[in-house]
């Protein structure tokens, strides 16, 4: 085991998998030259030369379309946005291009395509650049969504969705670079799509949640651990595809739950995850499922306001009293 | 076809547009068969839409014939063809067959995609036909990662990719142009040129000619009568000899002229173009009829052997539409096969209550 940062480890995961498959390459803005906007691809410029580290113009649509076509024809191109939130740009080809393509060639052309960038709030960027991108791209079947919440699960979890054969949005955490913790050194380590990770165990309620949210969530079963109150806290890390047996073991151990995420709550992936549990497990629950997620507004600048815009422990505290009628 | 009371002879005051172009009398007799092909394949296409054979929307290439067998005709097997959703005939030039298309368009198990793509959506991987896309435009940024991908692996194989002409206002396409130049990738960049985005006249929507639209990314321009078949042909063959060669990305106005509506359900004249407009085009602007007299001019055909191919042609058109007619409806089993190309051995993939644990339906 090495102790490494959020950013270390996919930087790891990239240069592991560029050096296993000639296939795999890396696009998007400032990747190369500039090591990377959040210096993700730091030296990899140097390691695989500019054939394979190529740093694109300021085109979302068309870069994200090329990369497509390239997958198309049988490379495995890793797409970065610099963030998410200027991907919007490229939805089209993600999900009418990517998504759609194995299917509506009958099987013809696999996609084999990773995108991957920040998502979620930072501190202070405001409305344009502070937003959680999930649904948009678990909505659509084809596409593979993954969240990962901790360096090791970032090197894991990088590393199986550049050898998936199926389109992956692969969304980071833009304040979670430079945390650190313990990543195997291994070069297969591997964390397959679809296994979600219990990071806190308790008895007494079931705090579900995937992304950086797992920390949030960690704060928040401390502060109730004060009040005896032993929470389970399961990171999904994939929202497609979804670990419901995870999900489901979970909540018949508890028997109350609260879906924890950074994105607005209409049509989010808690309001989802809430919908399968209260079909799959009805008779388990206690309490109805509650959600905490980022306010129904667009983020706002002031740093007063962006804090109460923004899921906290505080937040996850009151719904988990809530669902235990406390 | 209009009838011809001319005898095969030569006219030896004409130029001869085959010695112009370099181009055999064997092969301008097989552009012929192939364009007949085509608009046979198209008319029995437009016959079964009209009896609801084949639904959603469906645009026929019929007028368009000769920019299709011009440019596809002269590339390799392992050159890449990819296109918009007037592609129909673009499949069956790069080698798709005839009954493969048409059970495509009739939804059927048997078509290049199964059913599941229907008219916009033709693919065939074998012959590198790569769809067949619905979105205008969107198409350009795809193509443009096939020409990274033969520059990756040091290949010379070359990417042609056709749009309509509406495509070229589209952000992606000036976005794809840019990049070609910048990594000089083997494409060529095809406006099939019919002067008409659905109803919209291009002079309306543009202020510049098409012909400078690559211009400001430093791509070669060219202009080129897309229903001159051989000049076409000609074009195309020498242009791809090029871009083999290295000479970096091209953009081409083909123009042309088609004979039907945007799709089936739109009108062919009307509001935004008369009849006389349409009637005119398709009696100077026929590419069959133009290569028609070319042949007879040479005395490379007679009227006999043009109805014999004629023959032929509408032979391979019904066959197909009898094909398709006699072929299975995709299975209840298709429905949710090939939606991934992995399924993970863990976790729930789909979301309906259809499609069972781990994502097997």
């Amino acid at each position: 085991m090495a102790v490494l940062t959020y950013r270390e480890a996919l930087n790891e995961a990239l240069r592991e998998e560029m050096e296993r498959d000639p296939d795999v390459f890396l696009m998007g803005e400032e990747v190369a030259q500039y090591d990377g906007a959040y210096k993700v691809s730091k030296g990899l410029l140097q390691r695989f030369g500019s054939e394979r580290v190529v740093d694109s113009p300021i085109s979302e649509l068309g870069f994200t379309g090329l990369g497509v076509g390239a997958a198309m024809a049988g490379l495995r191109p890793v797409i970065e946005f610099m963030t998410f939130n200027f991907a919007f740009l490229a939805i089209d080809q993600v999900i009418n291009s990517a998504a759609k393509m194995y299917y509506m060639s009958e099987g013809q052309f696999p996609m084999p395509i990773v995108f991957r960038g920040p998502t979620g709030a930072a501190l202070q960027l405001s409305a344009q650049h502070s937003q959680a991108c999930e649904t948009y791209y678990s909505h659509a079947p084809g596409c593979k969504v993954v969240t990962p919440g901790t360096p090791a699960d970032a090197k894991g979890l990088l590393k199986a969705a550049i050898r998936d054969n199926d389109p992956v949005a692969f969304m980071e955490g833009e304040l979670l670079y430079n945390l650190k913790g313990e990543v195997p050194d291994d070069d297969d380590f591997v964390i397959p799509l679809g296994v979600a990770d219990l990071k806190h165990e308790g008895d007494d309620v079931s705090i579900i949640t995937h992304g950086k949210m797992i920390h949030v969530a960690l704060q928040a079963a401390q502060k109730l651990e004060k009040d005896g109150i032993h929470a389970d806290v399961l990171d999904l890390r994939t929202i497609r595809p979804l670990d419901m047996d995870a999900i489901l073991a979970t909540v018949r151990k508890t028997n109350r739950a609260v879906y924890l995420e950074e994105g607005w709550p209409y049509a989010g992936t808690g309001a989802q995850i809430v919908s399968m549990i209260q079909e799959e497990a009805f008779d388990d629950l206690d309490a109805p499922v509650l959600r905490v997620t980022q306010a129904d507004i667009p983020m706002p600048y002031a740093k007063n306001l962006e804090i109460l815009a923004k899921p906290s422990a505080n937040h996850v505290v009151e719904a988990v009293n809530k669902v235990l009628y406390r | 076809m209009a009838e011809t009371k001319t005898k095969a002879r030569r006219n030896p005051k004409k130029p001869d547009p085959l010695v112009q172009f370099g181009i055999s009398e064997e092969l301008a007799l097989n552009l012929m068969r192939d364009m007949l092909v085509y608009r046979r394949f198209e008319e029995k296409a437009e016959e079964a839409y009209a009896i609801g054979k084949i639904g959603g929307f469906c645009h026929l290439h019929i007028g368009q014939e000769g920019a299709a067998a011009g440019s596809i005709k002269p590339l390799r097997d392992d050159d890449y063809v990819m296109s918009a959703y007037r592609e129909h005939t673009q499949a069956l030039a790069k080698g798709v067959t005839p009954n493969a298309v048409m059970a495509e368009l009739f939804g059927r198990a048997t078509g290049s995609s199964g059913g599941k793509g229907g008219s916009m959506h033709i693919f065939d991987a074998k012959t590198r036909f790569m769809g067949g896309h619905g979105i205008v435009g969107g198409q350009v940024p795809l193509a443009t990662g096939i020409g990274w991908k033969i520059k990756y692996r040091g290949e010379d194989s070359v990417v042609i990719v056709y749009m309509g002409d509406a495509a070229v206002n589209q952000g992606g396409f000036h976005e794809a142009l840019n990049m070609a130049a910048i990594w000089q990738l083997p494409v060529i960049y095809v406006v099939e040129n019919n002067a008409y985005g659905m109803g919209t006249a291009f002079s309306r929507v543009s202020t510049t000619d098409m012909v400078d639209k690559s211009r400001a990314h430093g791509i070669p321009g060219h202009s080129v009568n897309g229903q001159d078949v051989l000049e076409t042909y000609a074009f195309f063959r020498d242009l791809a000899a090029e871009v083999r060669g290295g000479a970096g990305p091209q953009f081409v106005d083909l123009r042309t002229y088609r004979f039907r509506g945007h799709s089936m359900s739109d009108p062919v004249s009307g509001t935004y173009r008369s009849v006389e407009e349409v009637e005119r085009a398709k009696e100077q602007l026929d590419p069959i009829a133009m290569l028609r007299d070319t042949l007879m001019d040479a005395g490379a055909i007679d009227q006999a052997a043009l109805e014999e191919m004629d023959q032929d042609a509408r032979q391979i058109a019904q066959d197909a539409t009898d094909f398709a007619d006699a072929s299975p409806l995709p299975g209840p089993e298709a429905l949710y096969a090939n939606v991934w190309a992995e399924i993970n051995k863990h976790g729930r993939l789909f979301f309906d209550g259809r499609g069972a644990e781990g994502g097997t339906p």
